[in-house]
């Protein structure tokens, strides 16, 4: 059994500041990621980033990752564990990680889950056929193993993944037919989708999937426009020649590891699916662990780093390892935070947080 | 319109468009960006502080465009590339515009180019005076055309054929 101060489960934007801020503060931090390398979604965007410079922005993603890889790497209070994933949180507070078909048991102070958000699926006929992906996907194999997905693309989901990927997508020399959105209105940043509608892309909202056909893979893809109480409209129904369906129509906590260690759970829509309740410090019903980043709720890469941040000092001040700058820094995250959802953009963000946010006395 | 297709009303880029004095002038930036997101490289890359600094990082960019000389800074450093820079003064008949574009393969000076308005669509064929992608520009490079004055207002991506 090993003793560990910090353990932090997840290796991408929220785990790496979260283990940035946790070891500035003196805590011995061991950091789990389940990949061979850091940075989670960051290693696949190549986009320039959004928000201000205290979160990097016109940065573009990869190199994001790439600067909070190496500020890891330089820190003498930090353990990074790739190929490892967490098995199970008990009663005791005891965790049992997996690495290289290993076992090992840990007992750490405290945790910081991290570990993001996985993506909704769509209901319709043959959407097991192959060709048909979920867009976190596709951008896997274009943007780190280097392989086109196909030829021509429906992407289903016009928010800022379904907006980005389709972009990469075409700048990969694949085809996007046209992007669709059940909603009435584009999800995603609006200059994202006027990029894409300016290479000709056509975006169509209040459209959604019918069904996939083909022989052995996706050859034809049936859309169908829907009507204001979101029924399809008989007579509306388009076929696409594709080879590649994307899905990207939202995403949802990976919230297992918090239900297994007991934390109180709810249903919050604007966070995408069950969030732990936790306080202004980021800290869950079960005083011994944090959370950050999309576990907490879907939101930005920008503010899942800023979430890391605090959720970092939080956690390494209460087993008293004070950040030396404390007070500034954690003031200073907290009004980043609230620039970044104070926007049209952070409506659902700051409703989801008045349904998600407790006291502090009452944990 | 905006929301649901993701092209621009003819409103919206008028109102990004300066005074034909202001072009007559020179080169100048034209900011599309027309919803409020938490975004604001264009202001912090302006050196001359004619996108002005904003209050909120949700702020639109407020460009004075009798302070912005179209020195394109802001083109490359738009993550949401929303900005270009025009020179109305540049021939009798054609007007200059400087785009980011990110795909390859890059034109080269003195080819001709398709010219597409804001949905894609062709218009005409454009020739590439300039092809910068300097260390600066991060990978987003920056094409400057020139292009019929009748496409001022309409004129807006190139597509490359090779």
């Amino acid at each position: 059994m090993k003793h560990i101060e910090i353990l932090i489960v997840g290796g991408g934007p929220a785990g790496l500041c979260a283990a940035i801020s946790a070891a500035q503060s003196g805590a011995k931090v061991m950091l789990v990621e389940r990949h061979d390398h850091l940075g989670g979604q960051l290693i696949k965007q190549t986009h320039m980033f959004f928000g201000s410079e205290k979160q990097y922005a016109g940065t573009r993603g990869i190199d994001i990752s790439t600067i909070l890889t190496d500020e890891i790497a330089n820190s003498e209070n930090i353990e990074v564990l790739n190929n490892a994933t967490v098995l199970a949180i008990y009663e005791d507070g005891v965790i049992t990680l997996e690495q290289n078909h290993k076992y090992i048991k840990v007992k750490p102070e405290r945790v910081i889950i991290a570990t993001g958000a996985s993506e909704k699926s769509l209901a319709f006929p043959n959407n097991d056929m192959p060709g048909i992906y979920g867009a976190g996907a596709v951008q896997t194999l274009m943007n780190i193993h280097g392989v086109k997905p196909g030829h021509n693309v429906l992407m289903v989901g016009a928010g800022n993944i379904g907006l980005i990927v389709s972009y990469q997508l075409m700048q990969a020399g694949v085809n996007v037919k046209a992007i669709l959105d059940a909603s009435p209105k584009i999800g995603g940043y609006l200059v994202h989708a006027s990029k894409i509608r300016r290479m000709g892309i056509p975006i169509l909202t209040r459209h959604t999937v019918l069904k996939a056909d083909g022989k052995d893979s996706l050859e034809h893809a049936t859309v169908v426009e829907l009507d204001e109480r979101w029924q399809p409209i008989p007579g509306s129904e388009k076929e696409f020649d594709v080879d590649v369906m994307c899905v990207s129509v939202g995403l949802s906590p990976l919230s297992e590891l918090l239900f297994q260690a007991g934390c109180e759970m709810k249903m919050v829509r604007e966070f995408g699916g069950y969030v732990p309740l936790r306080t202004e410090h980021l800290r869950t019903t079960n005083p011994q662990i944090y959370i950050a980043g999309d576990v907490g709720g879907i939101e930005e890469a920008s503010s899942a780093m800023v979430e890391g941040h605090l959720a970092g000092l939080a956690a390494a001040k209460s087993i008293g390892y004070e950040h030396p700058e404390f007070e500034r820094v954690y003031v200073d995250y907290n009004e980043q935070l609230e620039a970044l959802r104070a926007g049209h953009a952070g409506d659902h963000i700051r409703a989801g947080m008045s349904k998600a946010l407790i006291k502090e006395a009452s944990c | 319109m905006l929301e649901t297709t993701g092209i621009p009303s003819l409103e919206q880029v008028n109102s990004s468009f300066p005074s034909m004095e202001r072009l007559m002038q020179g080169p100048v930036a034209i900011v599309e960006c027309f919803q409020r997101i938490p975004c604001n490289p264009c202001a912090t890359s302006c050196k001359r502080g004619a996108i002005v600094p904003f209050e909120d990082i949700n702020d639109l960019p407020n460009i004075k465009h009798e302070t912005c000389n179209g020195c394109s800074l802001c083109v490359f450093n738009c993550p949401g590339l929303a900005i270009m820079v025009i020179d109305y003064t540049y021939s009798e008949t054609e007007v200059t515009f400087k785009i980011p574009y990110e795909f390859i393969p890059l034109p080269s000076e003195g080819d001709f180019v398709q010219g597409l308005d804001r949905e894609g669509q062709y218009l005409c064929d454009v020739k590439v005076l300039k092809v910068q992608n300097t260390k600066a520009m991060d990978r987003t490079p920056v094409i400057t055309l020139a292009v019929d004055k009748a496409y001022l207002k309409t004129f807006r991506n190139i597509k490359v054929v090779k």
